[in-house]
């Protein structure tokens, strides 16, 4: 079924026009309203990020002198997050989320795209029962336990591969992808195969150059999930040497707990910057990968995922 | 299921012969080897593809069906394997005799968790949540949608987009961590009330408000996302629709009321629908995390407690038939809520045919 028609994509591309003439112009209440609406929405969103920004660069003084969380700079200073990054728990489980989000994007990105383009062609050799493999995991999830018990049956506790191959294909992702593949029209696929392009060729020569938005927003979806998984780790990270950053968010920050023996390095942290700078220093790590990635991903949210993804 | 969602437009998709050979002639057939003359499949004939051999079309099409095992082997070990494991659920499991070797016990602890009280406790509190979240969460982004579409200044609105947007890549934990840090008892809220000579706020470890704070940490994460599918379906309403109205003298209101609900009205009722499919699960990491702040009164869910039963406690054959009963039950719920979604004249998450 589809939600979003042809037309309604020309017209996402396309940004909204000014007010139709026979429209008639907002009051000033309204307009009031509106603006006042949009500003504390906003507020919302980013007062939390600014005041833990900023308590995060402030001195041990400013903290002090606020009584907590900072709302006004001074003397800004990068000593909490030197002292995170010096070695220790918390470089090391920066690593660790890095390596697993990097190296887990790669094969989902790549699987999925390989699978997604396998599904493309309606009445292929196996389409029907391969598509439905997929899809059927939308409709009924395995359970915990289950999962747990094949994922440590096949001896991946304590292996970054836990936190990789479980949830490495997502149904929903796969279908986003191929449902833009199957938008891409045919005549130029007929045109590489009438000039002896193989699938594998077609798939890399034609087919991904013309899916470059809806690919990079696939692979900030995974990207993100491998970035912020937590109940995998949580399920299959024994040694805190290898927990990734998210388990040390909650340990050092939530709870506010110290790191557990062979943390290292923290105790001396803690000595030379303030605790509560530290953990949003922490905070910020955690949140500022996202940011960077996401403004170049973010324009092509709406033409990259609705066109495909629409769909239960 | 599938093929109404994905194809598209009138030509049959390349490798469609067989099955649609009633319409236009395929030009071309399923994945001929791109160095063989076409074989059956000549456009003109599309009759003779019909009586190709699996042999023929596993040989042009093995490219596309390599393609896919990769994923579809992962998806058999980790999705698959699991879902036939949960025949743990009617055995007396034990890790250290395996699946294979552990006693049936048929429905032994299916009639274990209905006169279990904690296990009512936590159902009672998952379905308190999801109905508390359908009435307080989820008209939310309906309505950030219509304020947003109607935001004419449009570097205005990708602006607020874009922020209304960005918590949903947030982790659970970064959520939880920040309205710690704005709400919590050490948080920036209270660190004002008492320079001002009040008493701190309590709202992060209080059980009997915890309800309120859950569903607002998720109108937070995740209002802003659901916009995105209300707006797609808003961009999708013909413009003349309102020129007609507003000539027949429609002010704004009921220009929303008769053209713009009615258009955002499928998309409502799909996503209604999923909603209820999931009713059991309001999500794990949002509760693990804040259970031993607010105590397991309020906190546990089915999620959690199929965690601590069968995780924490080892008790894997309990856990599993809890969760197989959770899977089950959403399952019944989702088809149930589809047939009702039928009967309205929706099209629901699948189409009767």
């Amino acid at each position: 079924m589809t939600l979003v028609s042809e037309t309604a994509r020309r017209r996402l591309r396309s940004s909204r026009p000014e007010r139709a003439p026979w429209e008639e112009p907002e009051g000033p209440l309204a307009r009031i309203g509106k603006g006042l609406a949009l500003t504390a929405i906003v507020l919302v969103i980013l007062g939390p990020l600014y005041v833990v920004l900023l308590t995060s660069l402030s001195s041990q003084e400013t903290i002090t002198e606020a009584g907590g969380l900072v709302m006004v700079p001074d003397g800004l200073t990068l000593d909490a997050y030197r002292a995170v990054l010096g070695g220790g728990v918390i470089t090391r489980s920066v690593l660790v989320s890095t390596g697993v989000t990097v190296v887990g994007t790669v094969i989902s990105v790549g699987l999925s795209i390989l699978c997604a383009y396998g599904l493309s062609r309606p009445g292929s050799f196996m389409h029907r029962p391969l598509l439905f493999t997929v899809l059927l995991t939308f409709l009924f999830g395995p359970g915990m336990i289950p999962t747990y018990l094949v994922v440590s049956g096949l001896g991946l506790v304590d292996s970054y591969w836990a936190l990789i191959l479980p949830s490495a294909i997502a149904a929903f992702n796969v279908v986003v992808l191929r449902s833009f593949f199957m938008s891409i029209p045919q005549e130029l696929i007929d045109s590489a195969r009438i000039d002896g392009a193989g699938e594998f060729r077609i798939l890399a020569s034609i087919v991904l150059p013309l899916s470059r938005a809806v690919t990079a927003v696939v692979a900030l979806f995974y990207g993100v999930g491998y970035w912020n998984a937590f109940f995998n780790a949580l399920l299959y990270i024994d040694d805190t040497r290898m927990w990734p950053l998210q388990l040390v968010l909650r340990t050092f920050v939530l709870d506010a707990r110290d790191l557990p023996a062979g943390a290292g390095g923290i105790q001396q942290a803690v000595d030379s910057a303030p605790s509560l700078a530290l953990r949003m220093a922490v905070v910020m790590i955690a949140v500022i990968p996202i940011l960077l990635v996401y403004p170049f991903v973010q324009r092509h949210f709406t033409k990259g995922v609705i066109i495909g993804a629409v769909k239960g | 299921m599938e093929d109404q969602t994905t194809v598209r437009g009138t030509a049959p998709r390349g490798g469609a012969g067989p099955a649609l050979a009633g319409g236009p002639p395929a030009t071309r057939t399923a994945g001929d080897p791109p160095t063989a003359p076409p074989a059956g499949g000549a456009p003109t004939k599309p009759a003779a593809t019909i009586t190709k051999t699996w042999r023929q079309r596993l040989r042009a099409d093995w490219p596309l069906v390599a393609m896919t095992l990769p994923a579809i082997g992962l998806l058999l070990v980790f999705h698959y394997a699991p879902l036939l494991g949960n025949v743990i659920a009617f055995q007396d499991y034990s890790p250290f005799v395996g699946i294979r070797d552990s006693q049936f016990v048929g429905f032994w602890h299916f009639s274990r968790f209905f006169t279990d009280p904690l296990f009512w406790r936590a159902t009672g509190n998952t379905l308190l949540i999801t109905a508390f979240q359908l009435v307080f969460f989820f008209p939310v982004p309906i309505a950030l949608a219509l304020l947003l579409n109607s935001i004419l200044n449009s570097r205005v609105r990708v602006f607020v987009q874009s922020v209304v947007y960005l918590p949903h890549f947030f982790s659970w934990v970064l959520v939880i961590t920040l309205f710690q840090q704005i709400l919590g008892g050490a948080g920036l809220v209270s660190q004002i009330l008492r320079e001002s000579g009040n008493s701190p706020l309590g709202i992060m470890t209080d059980p009997d408000t915890f309800i309120l704070l859950v569903t607002s940490e998720m109108v937070w994460k995740d209002a802003g996302w659901g916009t995105i599918i209300f707006l797609a379906a808003l961009s999708t309403v013909n413009q003349s629709l309102y020129e007609a109205a507003a000539a027949d003298g429609a002010g704004r209101w009921r220009r929303t009321w008769h053209i713009t609900l009615p258009a955002l009205r499928p998309v409502i009722v799909l996503l209604l629908i999923l909603r209820l499919g999931d009713a059991l699960t309001v999500g794990f990491e949002q509760f693990i995390l804040q259970r031993n702040a607010v105590g397991s009164r309020a906190a546990e869910v089915l999620d959690t407690y199929v965690y601590y039963t069968g995780i924490v406690n080892g008790d894997y054959s309990y856990a599993a038939a809890v969760g197989l009963f959770k899977g089950l039950f959403g399952l019944a719920l989702i088809l149930a809520a589809n047939r009702i979604a039928h009967v309205f004249g929706e099209q629901g998450v699948y189409s009767r045919s």
